[in-house]
Formats: structure tokens, C-alpha cells, sequence
């Protein structure tokens, strides 16, 4: 006779086949939370989910949306694995999309009446800069002052949000645009070329899928991306190997930094194409769940993104039919990183029934 | 100046800062017990936003802080589940607490933004976060109980040597760190705004553990700490009001600066932080078979 309850055994090896399986028993088992809360809230739960996940793309117009929001989330995603491998918390990409936006956005501000080839590269450029310098003060604070990354990261968010709203109320601001908080419109030559015509997806989409290549490369072909991984399994292997882990903390917030700011560039000269307050619906927190539900891999965080953001999409659809308040979309964020948070487990421990004869 | 004119700014303080006092409180409990918490700013929002509909709904002060305080214990069992019998990573934990939080504040709370109430005096609350703030002192090092929890905090495989249930106090702990971010929560909806507004509490609960950093896990440093920020705070809106002619924003970033700035001179000091902080903090206990 076997114990009711199971017992949680620690495993020798974490369990690949779990690594796999766990990101799909979450979303299944958000899914049926999801199901359960439409049925609270008084709705056909099949009605409610086909509304939320099923007909925001069931038109090409849907999945071209599908990819303009992906791709951020992807970009920025794969960033934050270049951090949470060597377990440093940086939870401000949000902050640093913006300084992206910002520093990116200002140079398409400063040529708004150019129309060159050179204009775009250098806005992306600039922007990753940007991007870069915001993530790098966490860093500095990191290792020259021992300061929390976590904290300081996320405070300095706070910080970009209001440059950027001192920027588009003020300084920047748009000198035909009655008095709106918004800046000029870039020049034509300042925007992400437009992938399909009539369809919104746009050149940004090339540029994540090139960054998650060669980031596949970094993380699988190279000494860095070892010592990256070594350092997270292990500080004191890494120690002892000689990785130095101030040039690690430097780097991996650098370039997660550098993406995250390309990101907001592309962002504001993709689907916006001018600065103004609310340039992000919070892509950098929600690349936090996209990395974890990819498994900080490259493949994982591209299929991860369109989950994610089909929830940004079913959220504005079950705003628009059902009535629900689009924050429904954050609701089914959380839920899925918790199932994905505990069904963790199943990587690490297996669950074995005790005899009880 | 005035004797008038302090003393209004003084009383501000004091009703600014009171919500800090509170979650910074609670969290340092928590924390004690070798768990950090990174969900307080959603806990505070759910707090909030229960406390405002029940008073909405009911018009009972005494329902709405208790419903809110549920809530907060609800919010931090589901982080407790997660952390202790599931042995989650408690910083990612801690994060989906946050985001579940914010979506499931604005969700509830969407039909009630602009919903006038009549908010309720501070000071009841402001007194009792004094209060607390020395019997959570007095319990840590006059208490037996006290001296369990900072043992398991410290090293849990010790404490579960000598037949202490790491995983009970550990619950208990983050238990009270959520009712005490709740109650924070609603103290802002309900005394200090007195309305409901989507994220609302703006990083109060992100600077509240950064406070608990700053007092280096220790209870009566946390009011020092809470009053500096509550004092930066309301400084800048002050002077904001006066309309130098310096940029708000600017003014508005001063209390996340100087987070900054105050955790970077704490921090700086390695052994210090080293000597203070639980040494189990974020560590999982795993009892094997």
C-alpha cells in the first residue's frame, strides 16, 4: 500500500524531458485557471477563451500583431538570459527600453526634416548605446559598491520614465503638436521599414531573430556564454576556474541593456514613430515571464513571446467583446509564471509515493 | 517659518510615511526568517484595492481592513506554497507576486476609479506603526519565539537540528509580512489618498525593501529610514508646489535617487551587509528524505 501524498525526492540530474515539458504543463495549466475565472466572472468559458486566444489571430492583420508584439518581448527576453544565466537580477529593461527610446529617439528627433539611408542604422545604434549606459550604472553600483542589483535596476526605471516625460512635455516637444506631450514625427527615412504593406510588423522582427542567432552562438559556441552558465550553476567553480565576475556582471548587463534599448527605438520608430509617455505597455517586466517561460533558450523565448503575446492581444479583444478590463492579459502573465515557478519543481525533485507496507 | 508651518509639514511627514513603516515591517519579518519577498508592491496593491471595494460595498472601515488584510494573507500563502513546499526561486517568485498583483488590482479595481469615499483619520494607523515597529523589536530579542525566528533565518539546517519546523515559522513569517503589506495598501486607499487609482502605491513597496537593506535588518531602523524617504518625498512635492523654475519631473525622481544613493553608502560597507543580512536569505530549505 502506497502513502496518499506524494514525497519530494531530490534527483541526481535535473530531468531534460521536464525542462521541456514544464513551460507547456504551465500554459495548460493557466488555461484552465483561465477558464475557471471567466466562468466566475459569468461567461462561456469556451466563448471567453476563443475570444481571447483564438480570434485575435484567426486574420492576417491578428498575426502580423501577434509579431509586432512579440518582438519586443523576444528582444528584450533574450537580454535578461544573457543576466538570470549568471543569476543577476536585472528587473529594469524596462528603464533601460526607454533610455533606448530616449537616446535613439533624440537623434530622429534632431534629423526629423533628414531623409538619408544612414538615419535608421545610427538611431538603432544610438539607442542601443543608450540602452547600455542605463544598464551599466546597476552594474557599476553592483561591483564597485556591492549595491543590490534588484533594487537599483528597478529604481532607475522610475528615473527613465520621468526624463522621458520631462523630455516630451518639455524640451522636445512637438512645436506643432497643440500642446499635446508628444514629440516631432520622425522623418520617413527615421522609421523601421514596414515588412508587408498594409500590415504592421516591421523590420525590428528581422533584427530580433538576427540578435537571438547570435545569441545562440554566444551562448552555445563560445567561452563567454560557458563562463556565463558556469557562473550561474556554480560562483565558486567559476571562482576557481579564474572567470573574473566583474567583467561578467559588466557585459551581460551591457548587452542585456543594448537590447532592451533597441527594443524601445524600435518600438518608437516602428509601430509609433515619435516619443511620448507611454511607449511601452511594461514589455520590459513582461520579458522577465518570456525569459523564464523560455527557459533563458533562444528557441524556447521565441515561442515563449507569441504566448505571451497572445495574452496582450486576447486582453484587448476581451476588452473590446467581453467587457473585461484589458489588466485580465497581467492576470494570465503572473498565473503562468506561478505554475511555471512551481511546476519547476519537476526539473529538480521527482514525487514518489512511500510504502507505507 | 512658523511654529504653524512646521507643524503641518511634520504632521504631512508623519501621514506619508506611515504606509513605508508598515511594509518595510512586514517584509523585514519575513526577510528574518531567511525568505525574501519581492511581492510586496503587489501586495500592497491588492490590499488596496480589497480595502477600497469592501468599503465601497459595505461602508464598514472595520470590514475593509479586515477583508484587506486577508488578502495580503492569501497573496502570501500562494508565495509561501510556492517557496516553501514547492522550493520555487524565491526572487522570480517574488516577481510574479508583483505582476499577478498589479493585473489583478486593476482588474477588480477598473469600475471603481473615481468612486469619491470618506476617507478615515491617519492617526489611529500612524500610532500604530510605531507601535508595531517596537513590538516586532521587542519580540525579536526579548522573545523566545523571536530568537527561533532569527535562528532559522540565520541557518535553517541548525534550527531543523534542534527540532524547530523551519517551514512553519518560515510560513507564519512571510504570513505577517503580507498582511502587513496589505494593511500599508490599504492605509493608502483608504486614509492617505483617500481614492482608488491603478497602481497607486508608485514603488512604495520596491522602496520598502529597500529599506529593510538600509536598516540592515533591523526593526528600529526602519522608522529612521522610512521618515528619510517619507521626509525626501514630501520635500519635493513641497517644493515642486512652490513652482522654482527647475523641472517637476526632476523633483518627482528625487525619492527613487535617493533610494539609490542611500543603498549604495549602505551597501558599500561589504562586511557590514555580510554580517547583518540572515544568512539563509533566498536560500530553499530542503529537509531531504
Amino acid at each position: 500500500m502506497n502513502s496518499l501524498f506524494p514525497s519530494i525526492v531530490s534527483r541526481s540530474q535535473s530531468s531534460g524531458l521536464m525542462n521541456f515539458f514544464v513551460p507547456i504543463i504551465s500554459i495548460v495549466l493557466t488555461l484552465i485557471t483561465g477558464s475557471i475565472i471567466f466562468v466566475i466572472l459569468g461567461f462561456d468559458p469556451v466563448y471567453a477563451l476563443y475570444t481571447f486566444f483564438i480570434s485575435p489571430i484567426s486574420s492576417t492583420y491578428g498575426i502580423s500583431e501577434l509579431f509586432v508584439k512579440a518582438t519586443p518581448l523576444a528582444l528584450i527576453a533574450i537580454g535578461l538570459s544573457y543576466c538570470f544565466k549568471n543569476n543577476i537580477y536585472n528587473i529594469g529593461a524596462e528603464g533601460q527600453l526607454t533610455m533606448g527610446a530616449i537616446f535613439g529617439g533624440g537623434i530622429g528627433i534632431l534629423f526629423h526634416d533628414t531623409n538619408a539611408f544612414w538615419l535608421l542604422p545610427l538611431m538603432i545604434f544610438v539607442g542601443a548605446i543608450g540602452g547600455a549606459l542605463w544598464g551599466l550604472i546597476p552594474a557599476i553600483l553592483k561591483t564597485k559598491f556591492n549595491t543590490n542589483e534588484i533594487l537599483t535596476s528597478l529604481m532607475l526605471v522610475y528615473v527613465a520614465l520621468f526624463i522621458l516625460d520631462y523630455l516630451v512635455v518639455g524640451p522636445w516637444k512637438d512645436p506643432f503638436g497643440y500642446s499635446f506631450p508628444k514629440s516631432r514625427p520622425f522623418s520617413e527615412s527615421g522609421r523601421m521599414p514596414l515588412l508587408f504593406d498594409g500590415l504592421r510588423v516591421h523590420f525590428g522582427l528581422i533584427i530580433t531573430l538576427f540578435l537571438i542567432f547570435v545569441s545562440w552562438f554566444i551562448f552555445s559556441k563560445t567561452i563567454f556564454g560557458f563562463q556565463l552558465k558556469v557562473s550561474g550553476y556554480s560562483p565558486k567553480a567559476a571562482r576557481y576556474a579564474g572567470f573574473n565576475q566583474t567583467t561578467l556582471v559588466f557585459f551581460a548587463f551591457a548587452i542585456c541593456g543594448a537590447f532592451a534599448g533597441i527594443a524601445g527605438l524600435a518600438e518608437v520608430s516602428g509601430p509609433i514613430g515619435l516619443l511620448y509617455r507611454d511607449i511601452s505597455p511594461n514589455y520590459g517586466f513582461t520579458a522577465i515571464i518570456v525569459a523564464f517561460l523560455g527557459r533563458l533558450h533562444p528557441i524556447g523565448i521565441i515561442f515563449a513571446s507569441l504566448v505571451i503575446a497572445l495574452t496582450y492581444l486576447g486582453a484587448e479583444d476581451a476588452q473590446l467583446f467581453l467587457q473585461i478590463p484589458s489588466a485580465v492579459g497581467f492576470i494570465f502573465q503572473g498565473l503562468v509564471l506561478f505554475y511555471l515557478l512551481g511546476a519547476e519543481l519537476l526539473i529538480n525533485y521527482k514525487l514518489t509515493y512511500k510504502k507505507l507496507l | 517659518m512658523n511654529l504653524d508651518l512646521i507643524l503641518g509639514i511634520l504632521q504631512i511627514v508623519l501621514i506619508a510615511t506611515t504606509p513605508l513603516v508598515f511594509a518595510g515591517i512586514g517584509e523585514l519579518v519575513t526577510e528574518k526568517s531567511g525568505v525574501l519577498n519581492l511581492g510586496v508592491e503587489g501586495m500592497m496593491l491588492v490590499g488596496a484595492v480589497s480595502a477600497f471595494i469592501i468599503l465601497v460595498i459595505t461602508g464598514s472601515y472595520f470590514l475593509a481592513f479586515f477583508v484587506s488584510i486577508l488578502s495580503g494573507i492569501i497573496m502570501s500563502g500562494l508565495f509561501a506554497f510556492l517557496v516553501l513546499f514547492l522550493m520555487s526561486n524565491q526572487i522570480a517568485t517574488g516577481l510574479a507576486l508583483t505582476i499577478f498583483g498589479i493585473g489583478l488590482s486593476s482588474m477588480l479595481g477598473k469600475q471603481y476609479i473615481g468612486t469619491p469615499i470618506d476617507g478615515l483619520s491617519p492617526w489611529f494607523f500612524v500610532i500604530f506603526s510605531f507601535l508595531i515597529v517596537f513590538l516586532v523589536s521587542y519580540f525579536f530579542y526579548k522573545t523566545k519565539a523571536g530568537l527561533i525566528l532569527r535562528a532559522v533565518g540565520e541557518s535553517h539546517n541548525s534550527a531543523h537540528a534542534l527540532g524547530y519546523s523551519v517551514i512553519k515559522i518560515r510560513f507564519l513569517s512571510i504570513l505577517f509580512g503580507g498582511s502587513m503589506c496589505a494593511l500599508a495598501g490599504s492605509y493608502i486607499s483608504i486614509c492617505y489618498a483617500p481614492m482608488w487609482q491603478e497602481g497607486m502605491t508608485a514603488g512604495r513597496g520596491w522602496i520598502a525593501l529597500a529599506l529593510v537593506v538600509f536598516a540592515t535588518w533591523k526593526p528600529e531602523r526602519v522608522l529612521i529610514g522610512a521618515y528619510i524617504f517619507g521626509g525626501v518625498t514630501i520635500l519635493q512635492m513641497n517644493l515642486q508646489a512652490l513652482g522654482l523654475r527647475f523641472p517637476g519631473q526632476f523633483f518627482s525622481m528625487a525619492p527613487y535617487v535617493a533610494t539609490i544613493i542611500v543603498l549604495v553608502l549602505i551597501s558599500s560597507n561589504k562586511l557590514r551587509i555580510k554580517l547583518s543580512a540572515p544568512a539563509s536569505l533566498t536560500i530553499p530549505f530542503y529537509r531531504g528524505r
